[in-house]
C-alpha cells in the first residue's frame, strides 16, 4: 500500500489509535473502580445549594447574531486561501507583470483554466507563447472581494451586532 | 520497512511523547506558578516506597494513578451516551490535529529499514495541513458544547455557551493570522512554510509582526489560556463545561487543554518563528543526514519549549478579560489588524519589489520596515479610539438620579 497516493490513511490510522486509547482508559477507569452512587453524589453540583430545577430552560443566547457573522465571515475567508496559494505558485509567478492592463478578452478563458486547477492537475497545460491572466486584474479581484468583506464588516459593526448587550 | 508500519511507529511515538509531555507540564506549570507566587510548589513525590524525592518529578505519575483509581460514578442528570462522547471528542480532536505538524525536518535514510527520505509527521503527504488543523481544531467546540450541554448543570452550560461563544470568535483572527503567512509561502504545508522561511533566513514575526500579535492572541484565546480562560472561570463558574466530570473523564479534558497549548505553541514556532530553522546552525537545506536532522528536532522542540513557557507566565501575569471586553477584544480589535495585515502582505508581495526599488532596499527589507510601521500605526489607532472601553461606558444621557431616585 502506497502511503504517497492516500495521505489520508496514516491520519485514520491515529484517529483509530486515539479514540482506543481514550475509550480504553475510560473502560480501564470503569473496571478499576465500580461507581458507589449515593443521593446526594447524584445530584448536580452548584455550590452546595439544592438546584431549583434543571439546567433544560429556555436560555437568552446573547451571540446569537455574533453566530451568524462568524458563519458569514469564516465562510468568506475560506475563499482566500485559494487565492493565497494559487497566487504565489510558480504559474503564477511566471505571469507577465508589465502585460497592459487592456488584454482582458481572455478573461473567461482563463476562469475556465484558473491557474489553481492547472496546479494540481497531473497533466501540464501546453505553454502558451503569451500569457492570458493579467496579475493585477487577479489582485485587483482579490482586493474586492476584501473590501465588500469590509463593507459587510462596518455595517455589522454600525448596526451593533458586535455590541454586547 | 512497510508505510503503514512506519505509520504506527511514528503514531506510537507522536501520542506517547504528546501524552508524557501533557503530564509534565502540568508540573512545570505549578512550578512557575509557585515561583510566581513565591512559595516551592509540588517537589515531594519521588520515588515511591522510598525517601527520594527527585524534586517532585513522581508527581504527574501519581496524578495519574489518582485519576485512574477515582470512583467512577455518573451522576443521576447527565445525557448518559453524550457526557461520555464529549471527553472522548475532545480528547480525540486535539490529537488528530497533530497529524500534520512536522517535528524536525525530512531525514535521509539512515538505513535502519527505511527504503526512502523519512518525514517526521504522521501523514507528511497531505497537501492541506493548514486547513486539516483548523477543520480538527473546530472539533473541539463540539466536546466544549456536548460536556456542558449533557451535564445537565448550569454551571456547565453557561460555561459551555461562554466557550462556544469565544471559541467561535477568535477563529477569524486565527484565520487572518495565517492568511498572511500563505500569501507569502504560497503553500498550505507546514514543512514548506519552514523551508521557505529557512532559505530565506527571515523568519515571519520580522516581516509580518501584526499577523504574529493577531495569530498570538488568537492561539491564547483557542487554546483557553488564562487571559481568555472564560470557558472555565473558577471563581464565577466552579469548573465550567467539565463540573460534572472526574476520574478518567476529566483527565482527558485536563490533557486536551494541554494539548491545545502544545499545539499553539508548535504552530506559533512553525508558521512565524522559523520553525527547525537558526542562523549558523542548522543549515537550510530541505532534507538533511540524521545528525543536523536531530539537531533541528531539539531546536524545534527548544523554541515550542520557550513559547510553552511564555505562555504560563503570561497565565499568572494577567488578569482575566471580562466577558464584553474578551468579545469586543475579538470582533473589533483583533478581525480589523488581521483584515489589514491582510491587505498590507498582499499589496506587498504583489508590488513589493518595485516599491522597495527606488530605496535601494531588498523585498523583504521593505516588508519588515512596512509592517512594523503598520503594527504601531494600529496600536496608536487603537489606544487612541480603544473600542473595548468606549463601546460600553456607562450611558450619559441618562441622569444619574433616574436611576437612584427611588
Amino acid at each position: 500500500m502506497d502511503l504517497s497516493i492516500l495521505p489520508i490513511i496514516p491520519i485514520v490510522l491515529l484517529v483509530a489509535c486515539v479514540i482506543g486509547l481514550a475509550v480504553g482508559l475510560l473502560i480501564v477507569g470503569q473496571v478499576l473502580n465500580p461507581a458507589r452512587p449515593g443521593a446526594v453524589k447524584q445530584m448536580p453540583y452548584e455550590s452546595g445549594m439544592d438546584p431549583i430545577h434543571d439546567a433544560r430552560r429556555r436560555f437568552d443566547v446573547r451571540f446569537f447574531l455574533l453566530a451568524i457573522a462568524f458563519l458569514v465571515f469564516d465562510v468568506e475567508l475560506l475563499f482566500l486561501y485559494p487565492w493565497a496559494v494559487a497566487g504565489r505558485n510558480d504559474e503564477c509567478r511566471m505571469m507577465n507583470d508589465e502585460l497592459p492592463a487592456g488584454t482582458l478578452s481572455n478573461l473567461a478563458a482563463d476562469i475556465h483554466h484558473s491557474s489553481f486547477y492547472i496546479h494540481h492537475s497531473p497533466v501540464p497545460r501546453p505553454p502558451s507563447p503569451v500569457p492570458t491572466t493579467n496579475r493585477h486584474m487577479v489582485f485587483a479581484g482579490a482586493m474586492t472581494f476584501i473590501a465588500l468583506l469590509v463593507l459587510g464588516f462596518v455595517y455589522d459593526w454600525r448596526k451593533g451586532v458586535f455590541q454586547w448587550r | 520497512m512497510p508505510p503503514v508500519l512506519e505509520s504506527l511507529l511514528k503514531i506510537a511515538v507522536l501520542v506517547g511523547g504528546l501524552m508524557t509531555a501533557a503530564a509534565y507540564l502540568v508540573l512545570v506549570e505549578r512550578w512557575i506558578a509557585a515561583w510566581v507566587q513565591d512559595r516551592l510548589g509540588p517537589n515531594r513525590v519521588g520515588v515511591p516506597l522510598t525517601k527520594i524525592r527527585l524534586f517532585g518529578l513522581g508527581q504527574p505519575v501519581a496524578d495519574g494513578v489518582k485519576f485512574l483509581t477515582k470512583g467512577e460514578f455518573t451522576p443521576g442528570q447527565v445525557d448518559k451516551i453524550l457526557y461520555f462522547v464529549a471527553p472522548v471528542a475532545i480528547f480525540v480532536a486535539a490529537m488528530a490535529a497533530f497529524a500534520v505538524v512536522p517535528l524536525g525536518s525530512v531525514v535521509l535514510p539512515a538505513s535502519w529499514g527505511f527504503d526512502g527520505p523519512v518525514r517526521l509527521a504522521v501523514a507528511p503527504g497531505l497537501d492541506v495541513g493548514m486547513l486539516y488543523i483548523f477543520a480538527v481544531g473546530s472539533v473541539a467546540v463540539y466536546g466544549v458544547v456536548l460536556g456542558g450541554w449533557a451535564s445537565n448543570n448550569k454551571y456547565s452550560f453557561f460555561g459551555a455557551v461562554r466557550s462556544s461563544a469565544q471559541l467561535i470568535s477568535y477563529e477569524l483572527p486565527l484565520g487572518l493570522g495565517i492568511l498572511g503567512v500563505i500569501l507569502a509561502t504560497g503553500s498550505l504545508r507546514l514543512d514548506n512554510i519552514i523551508v521557505e522561511q529557512a532559505r530565506s533566513g527571515t523568519w515571519n514575526v520580522f516581516v509580518q509582526p501584526l499577523g504574529f500579535v493577531v495569530f498570538c492572541v488568537a492561539a491564547f484565546a483557542e487554546a483557553g489560556r488564562l487571559p481568555f480562560d472564560l470557558p472555565e472561570a473558577e471563581q464565577e463558574l466552579v469548573g465550567g463545561y467539565h463540573t460534572e466530570y472526574l476520574g478518567v473523564k476529566l483527565m482527558l479534558f485536563m490533557v486536551s487543554e494541554f494539548l491545545h497549548m502544545i499545539l499553539a505553541a508548535f504552530l506559533i514556532v512553525i508558521l512565524f518563528l522559523g520553525g527547525w530553522h537558526f542562523w549558523g546552525l542548522t543549515g537550510s537545506a530541505e532534507a538533511v543526514s540524521w545528525p543536523v536532522a536531530l539537531l533541528r528536532v531539539v531546536v524545534l522542540l527548544a523554541k515550542v519549549m520557550g513559547v510553552i513557557l511564555f505562555f504560563m507566565l503570561a497565565r499568572w501575569s494577567w488578569p482575566r478579560f471580562r466577558y464584553d471586553q474578551l468579545m469586543e477584544v475579538a470582533w473589533k480589535v483583533m478581525i480589523p489588524w488581521g483584515l489589514i495585515n491582510v491587505v498590507v502582505v498582499a499589496t506587498w508581495m504583489e508590488y513589493g519589489v518595485q516599491l522597495a526599488r527606488p530605496w535601494n532596499l531588498s523585498a523583504a527589507q521593505g516588508m519588515a520596515i512596512v509592517g512594523w510601521g503598520v503594527l504601531l500605526l494600529c496600536w496608536l489607532a487603537t489606544t487612541i479610539i480603544d473600542p473595548t472601553a468606549s463601546g460600553n461606558r456607562p450611558r450619559r444621557d441618562l441622569s444619574v438620579n433616574d436611576n437612584c431616585s427611588e
